[in-house]
């Protein structure tokens, strides 16, 4: 490259406190940032990726110092700046974008006043002034009914909404460069596509350069121009987006890249002639939120006729974005809330006809795991009595119980000396593993799933999944996988249903469905999709 | 709004009902005839004088008769007689009300402003000698018995120093006007008014530091220092006004229970509020005083609750009037 950086990060060095695991989270890290170019910065949980992106505004934890290097931006070295020079760049120069947009914006107060804030801190333009912009940038986001908008408060908008605001606000002073810190990971796949375009656009108008830090090798895949993939605090391949996919060199990318599950389903036998594991028929269920003694109330549908079977040692997946009510139907199935109407059968029996004693004696025989791998496990039991509860309540004598909760270990990949530690002692990976080990104590015959790998990075979420299969083949299980991740899914699911505002628009053999999908949702949903028209096709 | 208000209202109204029943079946469960006690307080204690008494009350007639009865008078602010102080009951509780109130009031604002104040400092400069100074302070407040705190001052700035009266409303035989007279209440209220406000100071100064504190930590704020705002604009806008919320909450919790819970401070410092009148109908059995003094403190936390509702949807966007 010829031109002028208009950041460049020389050798940063960014020093862990001692207790931590390593001394460094940033550990010689050199990155040009160009105008009018995208620069991803990829690498797992703990690779560093965000302190870089934090140490170009002058953000960093207290917890943590810069070493060594610099931050040259503009002919000065940032990070020799106090605090009143970093006042200085921050939005005008350098402009940031966060994650997770409904916590990055203050509850208490309007858009617009947020948004005109940025002015005010730079002592910029009259108030009056500031209005008017505000709502010429909300237009230019693309947010609709931008006067509304801008009086609105951040809750009565969408979360794709909400990060559209978020980039005007970051795009108010016309800044050189703008850093995005996983910008999308919070957002459903259409929305994240839609944000990755907008990013894009206003990237080539302005002319800006951009820092993308991501985990997702589809979303470096759409959006970047060149990549920078750091593990441990260390660059490990850098190079334009083109030779990283093409030919990635480092192992760790190779291996990285070889995680993402790829959107080409593996060709499933039918499972027809199994007799079905569960079976629900008509399921309805609607959220009713009292709206007062004069006003009516608010009703959600969250499951509208919801009908499927799983088949004994079949995987159905089910798909949608947030709020579609996937996550409702998984717990009616497992009649943890109640149906308005609707029959769920596992094997003969009809579960939603079943009360008291008589269903919890049945409950053993579907299990679920959960999302999120650190609020699943009570923190204040070890792991001992967390797998053996269920077997004990059950009446399984504690001895036996806790035998085979030593064989279970085993069987997800972790040491019998895990049963006397607690929760926060484990990996979020390795307490996945123990979410399931849990599940698998109540011998069931059916699991359910829900979103079970999305928190976890790429390759930790490759390895649950092969367990996941293994244990499934090798129990006879079925299972009801959700996920809001359509690449896991084409890789784990004998068919998917694809749900939308409690409805189930779709319902095929996985492969068919990704060939050839019929209702436009599932078009929209597939076609959402990041990284399908990557180089190597991330997969 | 004006649902969300009129609805509150009528429930409030079915909540003070249900607690006027309840008070009225309180003092039945009382051991004793309450006509035969009024009679020997009186001296008199021949059948007839008692039987009078019952008549003159109510008290010979069926209970549910009775009750509608009782609730008949409340509904037109009729809360009875004051044998005792041979005065209407709504007459006497009219005439203390605004002293406690000003007490109270005087006192919930002096704690709430000192309060977020010492907070907001402590949480600034959390782990330094000025954040210990005033969370020490604090708790020490917090842990001293009221009355204690308000023997000491007395000591200390009446009898010591003699910087401010000791007790009362007023000078008694001052006979002040005008601004001489608004003067000689404010310093009669200095005292009573430190004692409550002290305590409930230390509440809002721990919460207002713990939530600061907490806020700081989010995100928005990270977005606000992200923009090159100065940092005394984000300690206000952004992390006061979200901390607040909690302390709004606890404050409200508190100003219901402020009515009546200045009994020990108004006792100490012979201050002419309903609180020393609830103290002195306890001593004397005026049930019907002690009665009327419940119904007026139960209206008082309802109608405080409805204000710190009100006060909250409005520094809250995110609570709608309609759930």
């Amino acid at each position: 490259m010829t031109a002028t950086p208009a950041v460049s990060i020389k050798n940063l060095k960014i020093a862990l406190p001692k207790s931590a695991e390593r001394p460094y989270a940033v550990d010689g890290v050199s990155i040009d940032l160009i105008p009018g170019e995208i620069v991803c910065v990829v690498g797992e949980s703990g690779s560093g990726k965000s302190m870089c992106a934090h140490a170009l505004m002058g953000l960093l934890p207290d917890t943590v110092k810069t070493e060594t290097g610099e931050v040259l931006f503009e002919g000065q070295n940032l990070l020799k700046l106090d605090e009143s020079g970093w006042r200085e760049v921050r939005g005008r120069g350098i402009a940031m974008v966060f994650q997770e947009p409904m916590t990055a914006l203050n509850p208490l107060m309007r858009i617009g006043e947020q948004m005109m804030e940025m002015f005010e801190a730079h002592n910029l333009l009259t108030p009056k002034e500031r209005r008017a912009k505000a709502l010429s940038l909300a237009k230019e986001v693309g947010l609709p009914d931008p006067e509304r908008i801008i009086r609105a408060y951040p809750h009565q908008l969408s979360g794709g909404q909400r990060q559209r605001a978020m980039i005007a606000m970051a795009l108010a002073l016309e800044p050189s460069v703008l850093v995005a810190d996983e910008p999308t990971t919070a957002l459903d796949v259409t929305t994240q596509a839609q944000i990755l375009k907008l990013i894009r656009n206003l990237q080539r108008s302005r002319n800006m350069a951009v820092m993308f830090i991501t985990h997702d090798f589809g979303v470096v895949a759409d959006i970047a121009d060149r990549v920078v993939v750091l593990r441990h605090g260390k660059i490990v391949e850098e190079g334009s987006i083109d030779a990283v996919f093409r030919n990635p060199q480092h192992d760790y990318t190779k291996a990285l890249l070889a995680a993402v599950p790829s959107m080409h389903p593996p060709v499933r036998a039918s499972l027809d002639e199994n007799a079905k594991a569960v079976e629900v028929i008509g399921l309805d269920k609607t959220y009713v939120t009292s709206g007062g003694w004069f006003k009516p109330d608010r009703r959600v549908q969250a499951a509208n006729e919801v009908t499927f079977s799983i088949m004994q040692g079949e995987t159905v997946g089910l798909v949608g974005e947030s709020g579609s009510g996937k996550s409702s139907v998984a717990r009616l199935v497992m009649r943890l809330i109640e149906a308005d109407r609707g029959t769920v059968r596992i094997g003969d029996i009809d579960l939603t006809a079943l009360e008291g004693k008589a269903l919890r004696a049945q409950r053993h025989r579907i299990q679920m795991i959960f999302q999120d791998p650190f609020a699943s496990l009570n923190p204040r039991r070890r792991v001992g009595q967390i797998i053996t509860d269920g077997p004990i309540a059950r009446g399984t004598d504690p001895k036996v119980a806790m035998q085979r909760a030593r064989d279970l270990l085993g069987m997800v990949g972790l040491d019998a000396g895990s049963l006397d530690r607690y929760p926060h002692e484990f990996s979020g990976g390795q307490r996945q593993r123990l979410g399931i080990a849990r599940a698998l104590a109540m011998d069931p015959e059916i699991i359910v799933a829900d979103e079970a790998v999305s928190a976890l990075d790429v390759s930790v979420q490759a390895q649950v999944l092969k367990l996941l299969e293994d244990l499934k083949a090798r129990l006879g299980l079925s299972m009801l996988f959700i996920t809001h991740d359509l690449r896991v899914a084409a890789q784990i699911c004998d068919r998917i249903a694809v749900m939308q505002r409690g409805v189930i628009v779709e319902l095929k053999p996985t492969a068919q469905l990704f060939a050839s999908p019929e209702h436009p949702y599932t078009r929209e949903l597939l076609g959402a999709v990041p990284g399908q028209s990557s180089p190597s096709q991330a997969a | 709004m004006l649902s969300f208000v009129a609805q509150r209202i009528v429930k409030g109204v079915f909540v003070l009902l249900a607690i006027i029943v309840m008070n009225f079946f309180l003092i039945r469960l009382a051991p004793g005839d309450p006509a035969a006690v009024m009679a020997g307080e009186a001296g008199a204690s021949d059948e007839q004088f008692v039987q009078q008494l019952r008549e003159k009350f109510s008290l010979d007639k069926p209970l549910p008769e009775q009750l509608f009865i009782y609730v008949k008078g409340v509904v037109t602010l009729d809360l009875g007689f004051s044998f005792r102080q041979q005065m209407p009951v709504a007459k006497l509780i009219a005439e203390r009300l605004p002293a406690t109130l000003l007490l109270t009031l005087t006192a919930f604002g002096i704690s709430l402003l000192l309060g977020i104040t010492f907070g907001t400092l402590a949480a600034r400069f959390a782990g330094t000698w000025a954040d210990t100074a005033i969370t020490v302070s604090a708790l020490l407040f917090y842990a001293t018995p009221i009355f204690w705190v308000a023997l000491m001052s007395i000591l200390l700035f009446s009898v010591y120093l003699g910087w401010l009266p000791s007790f009362g409303y007023e000078t008694v035989g001052g006979n002040f006007t005008g601004w001489a007279h608004v003067k000689d209440v404010a310093l009669h209220l200095v005292m009573p008014a430190m004692t409550i406000g002290l305590f409930f100071m230390a509440t809002y100064t721990r919460m207002t530091r713990a939530s600061m504190l907490e806020v700081k930590r989010l995100d928005f704020v990270k977005t606000a220092r992200a923009k090159g705002l100065r940092d005394n604009i984000i300690q206000r806008r952004h992390v006061l006004r979200n901390a607040l919320l909690p302390v709004v909450t606890l404050a409200g919790v508190h100003s219901g229970t402020l009515v009546g819970g200045a009994v020990l401070t108004e006792t100490v410092f012979a201050w002419p509020g309903i609180g020393r009148l609830l103290y002195e109908a306890l001593l004397q059995r005026d049930y019907n005083l002690l009665l009327g003094v419940f119904v007026v403190c139960s209206a008082m936390v309802l109608i405080f609750n409805l204000v710190t509702d009100l006060v909250y949807r409005l520094v809250d966007p995110r609570i709608e009037f309609a759930s």
